[in-house]
């Protein structure tokens, strides 16, 4: 057990001694190597379930609004929860984001920020092993991965190689702003960010529309991208709406397409760039590159990062008078 | 719907704001001003109230382009509408463009109720940039 892990167990026993929270959502050890799993905490009892390793990938604030929601006349029976959260920086972010759009009860939530140093991608250490079937891990030393193939065969694989995209390019590591604070070292922020997004930008229009053709076409439109999402809490999603039915509900590309053009543009100047619809698809589409693109476009025409303050209003929420307006056309 | 090279002719959605675009094409059409026959217009109570699916359904469905205009900054019935709206605009413009449709399938402009001449004008050069592209293949839907 790590030092990290200890100090987050003690201070979570001490939240339900001291009757702070009713729930809290962190990880737990996962099944398959390499992934850790969420897990709701109820009691003292259970917190030795936690843990916290280079594994805990999904985006816990997926869970708030619906831990949140309540039916209007059920509103007095089953008051919300008080909810504790584990939180890396794009998790606070997350929540600082549904805060924002009053999906998360404020009184009613602790955020516990975590030092996070990055996330291992398990297919980056599948890709490194290049076929080699199953393995097991041992954990990390001196930077590197130790791993034990099926023959057998001992691997190390550097760091950084398989550190996830989403946390080599984050840019606040630290939950700025939790409630509470877990201390350790977290990795440094990057700032030299979009490198992917602006090389494609500079490709031709054909070019851009074959890859978005090849990226589409490998979904089979499961939704778990809009599952991971924690910005897409929305009671009937646009695709699943019969009056207006925006999309038919086939694998025709066109309809897929939709789908992802509407998922994509409702998180303007929302996404946090936290990846879970990345690690959730099971058909390993390359979703970041056009979640970003937003993100950048949304930082360059508006000077806005989202998850950041919960004051600041959301971009598509406001305007200014002289907002960049070149793409108007002129006759 | 006739898509053969020969006779072809581009179908344009415009989503036109009531007070100030819809009126501007009134204008143009009182005058007597010629403008392509290429438009198809559905009136809209403000620039503001176009949802972004909107436009790229109307692409799905196989329009070779979209023409979305409202009042100019400032003069929007609603204060702000559309002004909020650019916003959205700007963003999908750009978003549509990146995913490798081509720019000139959908544009936006600002035209006002007094603005016929401007409207003529704007319709001319959105049907000329059109049939440029020729008919829109991307994002259709099959079996159109
Ligand atoms: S769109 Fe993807 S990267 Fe952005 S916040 Fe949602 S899950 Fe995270
Ligand atoms: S998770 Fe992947 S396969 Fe599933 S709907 Fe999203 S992009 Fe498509
Ligand atoms: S009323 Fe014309 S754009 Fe708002």
């Amino acid at each position: 057990m790590n030092n990290i892990e200890i100090k987050l167990k003690d201070l979570v026993k001490d939240l339900f001694a001291g009757e702070k929270i009713d729930v809290l959502i962190g990880y737990e050890n996962g099944s398959l190597p390499l992934r850790s799993r969420p897990c709701f905490v109820h009691s003292a009892g259970e917190v030795d379930r936690l843990v916290w390793n280079s594994y805990c990938t999904n985006n816990l604030a997926v869970y708030l609004p619906r831990i949140f929601q309540r039916q209007e006349h059920k509103k007095e029976e089953t008051p919300p929860p008080r909810v504790g959260i584990i939180a890396k920086g794009c998790d606070a972010r997350s929540v600082v984001g549904l805060l924002k759009e009053n999906q998360v009860i404020k009184e009613n939530i602790i955020v516990i920020g975590m030092p996070c140093s990055g996330m291992i991608d398990p297919a980056k250490v599948e890709a490194a092993l290049d076929g080699a079937g199953p393995y097991s891990c041992q954990g990390e030393v001196d930077g590197s991965l130790e791993v034990t193939t099926s023959s057998g065969e001992k691997k190390r694989l550097k760091r950084e190689e398989v550190t996830a995209e989403a946390c080599l390019e984050c840019s606040h590591p630290l939950a700025e702003g939790a409630d509470l604070q877990i201390e350790g070292e977290p990795k440094e922020a990057c700032d030299e960010r979009y490198e992917k997004i602006r090389e494609f930008e500079a490709k031709s229009t054909e070019e851009r529309w074959q890859s978005f053709v090849k990226e589409i076409s490998k979904c089979i439109r499961c939704y778990a991208c809009r599952q991971a999402c924690p910005n897409c809490y929305c009671k009937i999603c646009f695709v699943d709406q019969t009056k207006p039915r925006w999309i038919g509900a086939s694998d025709e590309l066109s309809n897929v397409m939709i789908y992802h053009i509407g998922r994509i543009f409702h998180q303007a100047g929302r996404c946090v760039e936290c990846d879970a619809c990345v690690h959730a698809c099971p058909m390993d589409i390359d979703l970041r590159l056009f979640t970003q693109k937003l993100v950048k476009d949304v930082k360059e025409l508006f000077d806005y990062v989202p998850g950041l303050s919960v004051e600041e209003l959301p971009p598509l929420w406001t305007f200014k008078q002289d907002d960049s307006q070149s793409f108007i056309t002129e006759p | 719907m006739n898509k053969t090279v020969d006779n072809w002719e581009p179908k344009i959605v415009a989503f036109l704001c009531n007070w100030c675009s819809y009126a501007g094409a009134d204008l143009a059409g009182v005058s007597r001003l010629q403008y392509p026959p290429n438009l198809r217009v559905i009136r809209v109570p403000c620039s503001g109230r176009i949802n972004p699916l909107y436009i790229v359904k109307a692409l799905q469905q196989g329009v070779d382009g979209v023409l979305v205009s409202g009042c100019h900054p400032g003069d929007c019935h609603y204060i702000s509408g559309n002004l909020v709206a650019r916003r959205k605009f700007a963003l999908l413009k750009n978003f549509l463009a990146y995913l490798g449709i081509e720019p000139e399938r959908v544009q936006f402009s600002w035209v006002s109720a007094s603005e016929g001449s401007r409207f003529a004008a704007l319709i001319e050069k959105v049907v000329d940039e059109v049939k440029e592209l020729g008919p829109a293949k991307k994002l259709v839907k099959k079996g159109l």
